[in-house]
């Protein structure tokens, strides 16, 4: 029994109107995950209860922690009349009941169908005395039927910029760079801080969903947990001596905005999955630490090189399909290829118009043995259509994969947005030279056991 | 005539000032005034008084009604129990989602719907996910053309019996029309294609949802196949099979050689909603998503319908019995008492292993629109009590019983979900079922009851509709329950305030918990939570306060010295 068995190979018709199991969902609960990296923050979902109630519970799935966020609850009329006093009531209620420092909200397809215009209806809110003093009510616009998660997750962390950065004098902080992580996990956060402490350089980093989001158990439900990036602190990247953005898509904005608004000087970067993705990024801390790399840093870089020559044989010539977000793709596009495995399929459905050509610069003499596709008509079923007329042997994504990876006796190395059937993505990192050795125990791992599984009797082996 | 004077100090937990008028009073007290004079009416005590003529007279609870924004709810929208509740279990049908991507993303396969599929041969689209993607040009300019193009490339690449459109909260604002194309495209491929309007806002939670997918189904499905079923038939309306369920309900029902001719909606095909028409007998699961079905099935052909609950082992037995009565034939009589005559034993061994473990221990129950009331069975089945409990999107009827329905006020947001106007077929109705329930009437069987969560709970316990988070916590941390019963987005909340949090929408990846021998597995679910070892370990040993000198591990191993070297 096949759990896809209406999925085919053979000759592939485009198709222009129908997405068949999507590489993508909607902007809004990215921008709630991002809202969540800020201390004492409640995401807002401005819209039908529906959206946050969906977001919550992805989210949850995914981190096993609980999820606070707020809607607004649209009925039929304030689809009619517009959300304004939905928000009102949902602020007076928020502020009185969770006490909040901030209010995040985030807009949906249907409050921005509508037209509601949030600033205004935050500053109404002010006007009624309903903000008490010294608490802000920040928005970011996210509509579901523009971007995707990635770019709901960059409004919004470009958002806490608008609103909070703050230039207070022309001499920048020396040794003090702000880092936008990207939509990675609260262990990736926790470990870039770790690296650029590491370097020994101070960072403010944002958003920050460690220790928000990987909660240790203590018999107490903290509404609002000890992580999280301060107001203080965002208000403090304005004065930054420099700011690296990891992953064009989901941080770009919000460098930009920081430059813009306040002068501060930003570097783009990959996100740093992999050797060269995490060396671009070394590089970079290191023009602000004097050019200083510690012995710490250079010996984890040599693991993971010690690690890859040691097993190249079993990665090498091998074939992946990947499928996520763009940031996510490139940077493991580009891992994949320093041990020697072709991501021959790789497919998103964030739109954006550099990730080709990013994705060129991945692959570069190797492009023509890929099939990238982006946007409309890249999803999964496009994928496993190809998978059908030739196979790979390895698959990297979320959750969702396990279906072809069922159907077709490939194994799934889960990675990205959402792991809903397993543990561990929360806790272990993927970013830096430690997180390049998980992710390729990861993948050896599925390797050697499908060889172990599926091998004859007389070829199974006890060494390696 | 009250009897709480006699009960009103029933205490829900902690010390013995905690009642639920208490508890109440904590719930309610930071709220801004207008908030607080709406939760007021959705949170009431259980004060069951009894009439001189002994009927019982129950508290109104405000349910159905808005929720508060801003109160974080467990509520989803009308679109969730629309797509995802009624019409996701069905394997067959192309669902499209007309919409921006998201509500298609997010109902792809999360509600643990199971679903058997006899060959390979057989169509199954539970594990697809169809959207039209809409993007901002849609929005702008319409996105029928879209809607078209994609129920065409539907068909092409599946070719499945019917399609189903469901529009999202953009759609209803930019007017396509998904019924007219709808309409169109089924002329135009020769299968059924139908849509629901079930933008996210309407109603005030995912009952909406429900009622949208119901009355379209009975519209555009039912009474299209008139095959002929056997006199013992029933439909089972209002089970959805997670974990499931179903499989075990189907399971008894074959052997007491009963024929289910359509479950509403789990484990189910188009097939078998089209022929639904045909069964002698509706049984009612989950009152709140269906009941207005088994109400148009009967006044459109004649079926009767009564309430059933598979949940609980007794539960269970009583409503086989409860068929069997009613087709009121020796032999299925005897069928079905062999059949829990089969089952029995392991039940009981079961209970006599795990009742001792958990008698005692309270429940808190806050699900669903039908959960919340029939998981409440197996925990007394375990000696447990049942505090407080509520619903996350029922109805007046659910906890009060249907004899409110008469006395339940039409709201706004209640007007704009369509009620059918139903007639009897003047070709398909049965006349002969029709006299058979008004026969068995005659004779004291009663159908269509139920009288709802709050007549089966004690006097004095706390219920509270559609509760928010910060009455979540507070309840906790003033009862202290020893399990917590809810769904994903409260599971974690809970458990981080140290109390077991059992999730009774999609049961935690477990199941079934149906019939005898999902009640066993329910029985075990509990003891492992309420008696997990963990739950006592959570403080780490150096937190207590004992000096560092005096602090003894938790678990004290008896250390030898080493074992002595056989090297010479």
């Amino acid at each position: 029994m096949t759990l896809l068995r209406h999925t085919q190979g053979g000759e592939i018709t485009e198709r222009q109107a129908l997405t068949i199991n999507p590489a993508k969902t909607c902007q809004p609960i990215g921008a709630m995950y991002a809202a969540l990296g800020i201390h004492r923050c409640l995401p807002h979902s401005h819209g039908s209860q529906g959206c946050c109630s969906y977001h919550r519970s992805t989210l949850s799935r995914h981190y096993k922690e609980p999820v606070m966020a707020a809607t607004s609850s649209f009925t039929e009329g304030s689809s009619v009349f517009g959300g304004q006093s939905n928000l009102l009531q949902a602020i007076e209620n928020i502020f009185t009941i969770y006490q909040p420092d901030v209010i995040a909200v985030h807009t949906t397809c249907l409050s921005e169908t509508i037209g509601d215009d949030i600033p205004q209806i935050a500053e109404k809110a002010s006007e009624k005395g309903l903000i008490p003093e010294g608490k802000r009510v920040i928005h970011a616009s996210t509509p579901s039927y523009v971007g995707a998660a990635p770019t709901g997750f960059a409004n919004m962390t470009a958002g806490m910029v608008k609103y909070f950065s703050q230039s207070t004098s022309p001499n920048k902080v020396a040794g003090r760079v702000n880092v936008i992580p990207g939509w990675v996990e609260p262990a990736d956060m926790r470990e870039i801080k770790r690296i650029v402490a590491a370097m020994g350089l101070e960072s403010i980093v944002f958003p920050d969903t460690s220790d928000v989001l990987d909660c240790p158990q203590t018999g107490v439900h903290e509404m609002f947990p000890k992580g999280g990036v301060t107001v203080e602190q965002l208000r403090a990247a304005g004065d930054s001596a420099a700011t690296i953005a990891l992953g064009p898509v989901c941080s770009g904005p919000a460098a930009v905005e920081l430059t813009n608004k306040c002068g501060v000087p930003h570097a783009t970067l990959p996100l740093p999955i992999g050797l060269e993705a995490t060396d671009r990024f070394i590089l970079e801390l290191r023009k602000h630490n004097g050019g200083i790399v510690p012995q710490e840093i250079t010996d984890e870089r040599g693991r993971l090189i010690d690690l890859i020559t040691d097993m190249h044989q079993y990665f090498y010539n091998k074939t992946a399909a990947l499928w996520g977000d763009p940031d996510q793709l490139v940077s493991l596009s580009e891992l994949l290829l320093t041990v020697d495995i072709l991501p021959k399929y790789v497919v998103t459905g964030t739109p954006g118009k550099k990730f080709l050509r990013q994705m060129g610069d991945v692959l570069q003499d190797r492009k023509s043995e890929v099939q990238v596709r982006q946007g409309t008509g890249a999803d999964l079923f496009l994928m496993h259509q190809w998978i059908k007329n030739e196979k790979v042997d390895l698959l990297i994504g979320n959750t969702y994969g396990k279906y072809i990876s069922r159907d077709e006796g490939i194994p799934l190395v889960r990675h990205g947005f959402p792991i809903l059937d397993r543990v561990g993505h929360q806790f272990f990192p993927t970013v830096g030279y430690r997180g390049a050795i998980r992710l390729l125990e990861q993948i050896l791992e599925a390797l050697m056991q499908l060889q172990d599984v599926e091998c004859s009797e007389e070829r199974f082996e006890l060494t390696m | 005539m009250s009897e709480s004077s006699t009960t009103s100090d029933m205490v829900l937990g902690g010390d013995a000032s905690v009642t639920a008028a208490v508890v109440r009073e904590e719930l309610l007290r930071d709220y801004p005034a207008k908030t607080k004079k709406k939760r007021e009416k959705q949170i009431v005590i259980n004060d069951k008084q009894h009439g001189d003529d002994g009927s019982l007279q129950l508290p109104v609870v405000a349910a159905n009604s808005r929720t508060v924004p801003g109160i974080i709810s467990q509520r989803g929208c009308c679109y969730a129990g629309c797509k995802g509740v009624i019409l996701g279990p069905t394997r067959d049908i192309v669902n499209i989602v007309h919409g921006p991507i998201g509500c298609s993303f997010y109902s792809w396969l999360t509600r643990r719907n199971q679903t058997h599929t006899p060959t390979d041969e057989h169509d199954n689209f539970m594990t697809y996910c169809f959207s039209t993607d809409m993007t901002e040009e849609n929005i702008i300019f319409g996105g029928e053309k879209r809607l078209r193009q994609a129920i065409q490339e539907a068909y092409d690449l599946f070719h499945p019996k019917a399609i189903a459109v469901f529009s999202t909260c953009p759609v209803g604002l930019i007017g396509d029309d998904v019924h007219q194309i709808s309409a169109e495209m089924k002329k135009q491929l020769g299968i059924n294609v139908f849509a629901f309007s079930c933008e996210g806002y309407k109603g005030v939670s995912q009952s909406a949802g429900h009622h949208i997918a119901n009355n379209q189904i009975f519209k555009h499905v039912i009474g299209e196949d008139d095959t002929q079923r056997s006199k013992w038939s029933i439909n089972l309306l209002g089970e959805y099979n997670i974990g499931g369920d179903a499989f075990v309900i189907e399971d008894l029902l074959e052997r007491c050689g009963i024929e289910l001719v359509s479950t509403f909606s789990g484990n189910s095909t188009y097939d078998q909603f089209a022929n639904a028409h045909m069964a002698r007998l509706n049984t009612v699961m989950c009152h709140r998503s269906i009941n207005y079905v088994a109400d148009m099935i009967e006044k459109k052909y004649g079926t009767p319908w009564i309430k059933v609950n598979f949940i609980g082992a007794n539960a269970t037995a009583k409503s086989l019995r409860k068929i069997a009565e009613y087709f009121d034939d020796r032999q299925l009589t005897e069928n079905v008492e062999r059949v829990i005559g089969e089952e029995f034993p392991a039940v009981v061994e079961a209970q006599r292993k795990y009742r001792p473990r958990c008698t005692g221990k309270r429940a808190v129950l806050f699900v669903g629109g039908s959960r919340a009331h029939h998981y409440q069975e197996l925990f007394s089945e375990l000696g447990m009590e049942t505090i407080a409990a509520g619903y996350e999107f029922a109805h007046r009827d659910d906890y009060e019983g249907r004899q409110v329905l008469p006395s339940i006020k039409i709201d706004a947001d209640s007007r704009n979900i369509e009620e059918l106007r139903v007639d009897a077929d003047q070709d398909k109705f049965r006349e002969s079922d029709r006299q058979q329930g008004i026969q068995r009437e005659k004779q004291g069987y009663t159908l269509r009851e139920y009288d709802g969560m709050m007549a089966e709970m004690k006097d004095q316990t706390l219920i509270i509709d559609d509760i928010s988070h910060s009455e979540a916590e507070r309840l906790i941390k003033m009862v202290r329950p020893d399990v917590f019963c809810a769904g994903i987005k409260e599971k974690y909340s809970v458990q981080k305030m140290g109390v077991p949090c059992k999730q009774l929408h999609n049961y935690d990846y477990g199941g079934p918990y149906a019939g005898f021998a999902g009640a066993i597995n329910f029985y075990e679910e509990i003891d492992r939570m309420v008696n997990a070892r963990i739950w006592s370990r959570v403080q780490p040993p150096w937190e207590n306060g004992t000096p560092a000198a005096d602090a003894i591990s938790p678990l004290p191993i008896s250390m030898e010295e080493p074992e002595e070297s056989t090297n010479p």
